[in-house]
């Protein structure tokens, strides 16, 4: 419960948790909200030797509209992010699942580019930002680069990010006329999700369908999506969305009652997307 | 007019909602200046020989004092076939169990000390499944020749069932869980230069704590003081005292310097007790009109490692009550308590009532189903009657006063259980994915039934205000308020000018304490003696005073005054009388040994629904009968309902402490082990019942654990229910998404 000796730098820009971060090299590890890193530290599951600050960098707490995207700072809190009035109403599918993030204590010190980073495959975010087929803009020392959501997550907690760079903001494709559907399944109202599903509707486009925790990152249900464009009902392409996933096998939730729950909840999301009432509690 | 039935805040709260109370971590007592840190070095593993420690790099590590193992202890070991070391010597039992202890300047030190301590294990097998563990392939204690520690009840006799038209068997789980009180376990202690050792605990019990910790340390319990400051929760695992403060009361005295001690979260989960954890077999058995004529539980207990109140008492409250509700002329209950390489068992919330209970109502549930007929309906015709008092149990019990059927019949006027069952029947048949399910529990449970006396001691100031002290030292159930309430009731004097004190063993030195829902019927009834020799002394006073017959003096409690019968104008009042009486005089100092268990009872009806489609179960309402007699506060009585009914129902749904096959803990941080918020439960439902018992002066029973007896057979019961037109017969606690699930599913495999 006591993390091991480190040291504390806080950053109050970007270019100077660059040069941290340059500095420190692989020792560094950046803390932003903390409701991911900190209680892995108090664990001793991580022990960086320092940890970097960028929590309070102002310049990077913003939601606005840019031509077709939404542009969303990494260290936006969960909490803005959800009550934001363009978010709810550009991005609606981004904007509720922030307010589905935990309880009301993580969401207003967690951030989205603090869960995005962390590459966790259970956290809620990541799954909405590939449903959206988000943008995601890194800085490094040699400037800025943008990487589509579908390569970002590369592994249980790994992701496309060097250890020399920052993921700077979440660009969105506004989606005001599409329709959407989030169901989160937990045990209790702020645990992490067993599984979830976050649909994208189809106008203009097929749906597109982003799983939480049905395998070692975040991932789209691809054979869904597949099913959908060849023609399935919303119902019969559910019955797909376990496929090519390795969920966890763990003894409340094995891999294959998480695999049944993606084909239950995938049906739901897709139904509430097109404007349906699903069934369920 | 008497304050009692009225609802008052309780004068405790203002102070822990605010400024926040006074734990043993807050402590800033000059005694404990230049204290040493201590944190337990535990072993990660389940079961192991012990074959060497190196603690020399601890030791040099920053700010360590002292790293103290086994082999340093000057103290006798404990003594018995099981005997839990004070710290691990040659073995270890248990994922947790304390094998060194390091001692460190700062706070933050200790655990990158702790890390150092090198401790070479030598795995043993683990022995975690209950019947592995009754088959006796590993011993945890080589020398014995079983892992069975305790037996209570008789074995069972299966001629109970002879001649019954219908009987029904089943193997169900009354699952281990972790009892995780807000304040985890925590300890400071500082010898003085007399001799004698103060330490401050975190504990249900000062005084118990205190001679169980000087035995440990061959002390005279009176070298010994211990206080108890403001304890954040215990549910029965704050009883008497574990092996750790022993070593911290040894270390203070080995390092010479004050030693201060909170375990961490993580520590609690798997190093403090567990509770419940029994298998049982429930056989029910009777006619087709819905008579049942025997009812058989057979129990194996977990123990855990080494014996504690989880072997050696518990089972015998679950064998004891094993006849709930109802007249039922056979019942055999019989218990084996088997020792297993996890954290020992001991008491939590119920104690081995609320094992008892799901077992009894389980069964009602499987008899009514397998005759066809609705659960109310069958509870109700075996129910004792309110006439039948006492009734004394096959299972040895003697019940004081109950109106059972009352308390049924309360619970399902008030749920509209008829619209209730129509509802359910309309969406089945509607095919609605969402299904709707009713569980009932009737109960009657033992409270103070470990029949011990308790302390009351009172004072008259004088400024005429009031200080009492109680040997039952409270833990978050506000004493302080109940019993100011009982004395201003008794001696009319306003209850903000009563202080009560409690925890201190040097104010008082001997009591027994809070647990088993004890408090109020002993304490209070100690209070209430104190207060009647009081009340006799002053009308001694006062007849003196005025120079009148001592037949002719009356206090008026609505003011507390003391006047000559019909002459109120030339009252007195206690100031005036403990003036009189010179110093100290007006009090008494009572021990009330006139203790007898009584039994309160209730009824509760929980509705769930459960999602068919992923398992998931929401409960939606918890309508309930918690009848423990005349109440004192209904503030703090509802109180007490609400957190059993939360906790009861966490059993039911989530609540459970696993291991895997090696003995690790699967659920060791709060992130795994699945306690329940408000966000899980409804609006609670709490109906009205009083019925005295004659076995106490105040005519009450105790409400500390009553609802949580009750919550968790309804709650279970109603998931089974919102299923059994699948098939569904039973569902194992905790009722977790999963678990349903796979019941639904086995269901309609066989289908």
């Amino acid at each position: 419960m006591i993390p091991a000796t480190l040291s504390y730098r806080r950053a109050s820009s970007v270019d100077e948790a660059l040069g941290m971060l340059a500095e420190h090299g692989e020792d560094a590890k950046l803390l932003a909200g903390g409701h991911s890193l900190l209680p892995l530290m108090k664990l001793r599951l991580a022990a960086p030797e320092v940890v970097v600050d960028i929590g309070r960098i102002e310049e990077l707490r913003y939601v606005r509209t840019e031509g077709d995207v939404v542009a969303i700072g990494a260290m936006t809190r969960h909490h803005d992010l959800h009550t934001d009035g363009v978010a709810g109403r550009e991005v609606p599918l981004v904007a509720h699942v922030a307010g589905e993030v935990g309880d009301p204590q993580v969401r207003h010190r967690g951030t989205i580019g603090g869960s995005l980073a962390h590459g966790d495959p259970a956290a809620d975010l990541p799954a909405a930002v590939l449903a959206c087929d988000a943008t995601l803009v890194a800085r490094g020392p040699d400037g800025a680069r943008e990487i589509p959501a579908a390569e970002f997550f590369a592994g249980l907690f790994t992701t496309a990010l060097g250890p020399d760079e920052i993921l700077t903001e979440i660009r969105v494709p506004r989606a005001a006329d599409r329709g959407w559907g989030f169901e989160k399944f937990t045990r209790r109202r702020f645990d992490w999700s067993i599984v979830g599903v976050a649909v994208l509707g189809g106008s203009p486009t097929q749906p597109a369908v982003g799983l939480v925790n049905m395998g070692e990152a975040p991932i789209r249900a691809t054979a869904v999506e597949r099913a959908l464009a060849a023609g399935a009902t919303p119902a019969e392409a559910a019955e797909h969305a376990a496929e090519g996933t390795s969920p966890p096998d763990e003894p409340h939730a094995s891999a294959g009652y998480r695999r049944h729950l993606a084909t239950v909840l995938t049906a739901r999301a897709l139904e509430r997307a097109a404007g349906g009432s699903p069934a369920g509690l | 007019m008497s304050m009692m039935g009225t609802r008052v805040v309780r004068t405790e709260d203002h102070k822990l909602i605010t400024v926040g109370g006074s734990y043993v971590d807050d402590l800033r007592e000059p005694d404990l200046d230049g204290a040493v840190h201590a944190m337990f070095v535990r072993s990660p593993v389940a079961h192991a020989r012990v074959t060497a420690i190196d603690s020399r790099e601890a030791a040099r590590a920053p700010g360590v004092v002292a790293v103290l193992t086994a082999a340093d202890l000057d103290l006798d070991p404990p003594g018995g076939d099981h005997a839990e070391p004070w710290l691990a010597g040659d073995a270890v039992r248990y994922v947790g169990q304390p094998v060194a202890l390091v001692l460190t300047e700062r706070r933050y030190q200790l655990a990158d000390a702790a890390e150092l301590v090198d401790v070479d294990y030598d795995p043993l097998p683990a022995v975690i499944d209950l019947d592995d563990a009754l088959a006796g392939t590993t011993l945890l204690f080589p020398g014995t020749d079983s892992n069975v520690a305790k037996t209570h009840g008789k074995p069972f006799d299966e001629s109970a069932f002879d001649g019954c038209e219908v009987v029904v068997t089943r193997r169900i789980v009354n699952q281990r869980v972790a009892p995780a009180p807000l304040e985890v376990r925590g300890a400071a202690c500082a010898w003085g230069a007399d001799g004698r050792l103060t330490m401050w605990l975190s504990t249900q019990n000062p005084q118990l704590a205190r001679d169980a910790i000087a035995g440990g340390l061959g002390l005279d319990p009176t070298a010994m003081r211990l206080i108890a400051p403001d304890v954040g929760g215990g549910f029965g695992a704050k009883i008497g005292a574990d092996p750790d403060p022993v070593v911290l009361g040894w270390a203070a005295r080995h390092v010479g310097r004050p030693v201060r001690w909170s375990e961490t979260r993580s520590e609690n989960l798997t190093a403090m007790t567990h509770g419940r954890g029994q298998q049982q077999t429930i056989t029910i058995g009777g006619s087709r009109d819905g008579t049942v004529r025997a009812f058989g539980l057979d129990v194996v207990q977990d123990g855990g490692a080494y014996p504690r109140l989880g072997t050696t008492l518990l089972p015998g409250m679950t064998t004891l009550m094993a006849t709930g509700t109802y007249r039922i002329p056979r019942v055999e209950a019989y218990s084996r308590s088997v020792l297993t390489t996890t954290t020992p068992t001991a008491a939590y919330r119920g104690a081995g009532r609320p094992e008892a209970t799901a077992a009894i109502e389980r069964a009602m549930d499987l008899f009514a189903t397998e005759i066809g007929m609705d659960p109310a309906e069958v509870r109700r015709r075996n129910l004792i009657g309110p006439d039948e008092f006492p009734y004394q149990t096959p299972t040895g019990a003697t019940y004081d006063t109950g109106e059972y059927a009352a308390a049924l019949d309360r619970v399902l006027a008030a749920a509209d259980y008829d619209g209730l069952r129509a509802e359910q029947t309309r969406r089945r048949a509607a095919g609605d994915p969402v299904v709707l399910g009713l569980g009932l529990a009737s109960y009657v449970e033992i409270t103070a039934g470990d029949a011990g006396g308790e302390s009351g001691r009172m004072t008259v100031e004088p400024d005429g205000s009031v200080t009492a002290w109680t040997g039952s030292s409270p833990h978050g159930q506000g004493h302080a308020t109940s019993f100011a309430m009982v004395l201003a009731d008794q001696l009319g004097i306003p209850m903000e000018r009563i202080t009560v004190r409690h925890g201190d063993t040097d104010e008082v030195a001997k009591a027994v304490g809070t647990f088993g829902s004890r408090s109020l019927q002993l304490g209070g009834s100690a209070m209430r003696q104190a207060g009647d020799e009081v009340i006799e002394k002053a009308r001694q006073l006062a007849a003196e005073a005025v120079e009148a017959s001592v037949d002719d003096i009356e206090l008026n409690t609505d003011d507390g005054a003391w006047q000559v019968r019909g002459a109120p104008s030339g009252a007195i009042s206690w100031a005036q009388l403990a003036a009189r009486a010179g110093d100290g005089a007006l009090s008494a100092d009572v021990w009330y040994s006139d203790a007898k268990p009584t039994f309160p009872f209730g009824a509760h009806l929980a509705v769930v629904e459960v999602d068919t489609g992923t398992g998931k179960v929401v409960l939606r309402r918890l309508i309930a009968v918690d009848d423990a007699g005349p109440v004192v506060n209904p503030l703090a009585f509802e109180g007490q309902r609400h957190g059993g009914l939360a906790q009861g129902a966490a059993q039911a749904l989530l609540e459970e402490m696993t291991y895997d096959a090696d003995g690790n803990p699967t659920t060791g941080t709060l992130a795994d082990y699945e306690f329940i918020s408000a966000t899980e439960l409804p609006d609670f439902e709490l109906l009205d019942m009083a019925t005295p018992t004659t076995l106490n002066p105040l005519g009450v029973k105790g409400i500390g654990e009553a609802a949580t007896i009750g919550s968790t057979p309804a709650v279970q019961n109603a998931v089974v229910d919102a299923l059994s037109h699948l098939g569904v017969r039973h569902v194992d606690m905790p009722a977790g998404p999963q678990r349903v699930w796979q019941a639904i599913s086995d269901a309609n495999r066989r289908v």
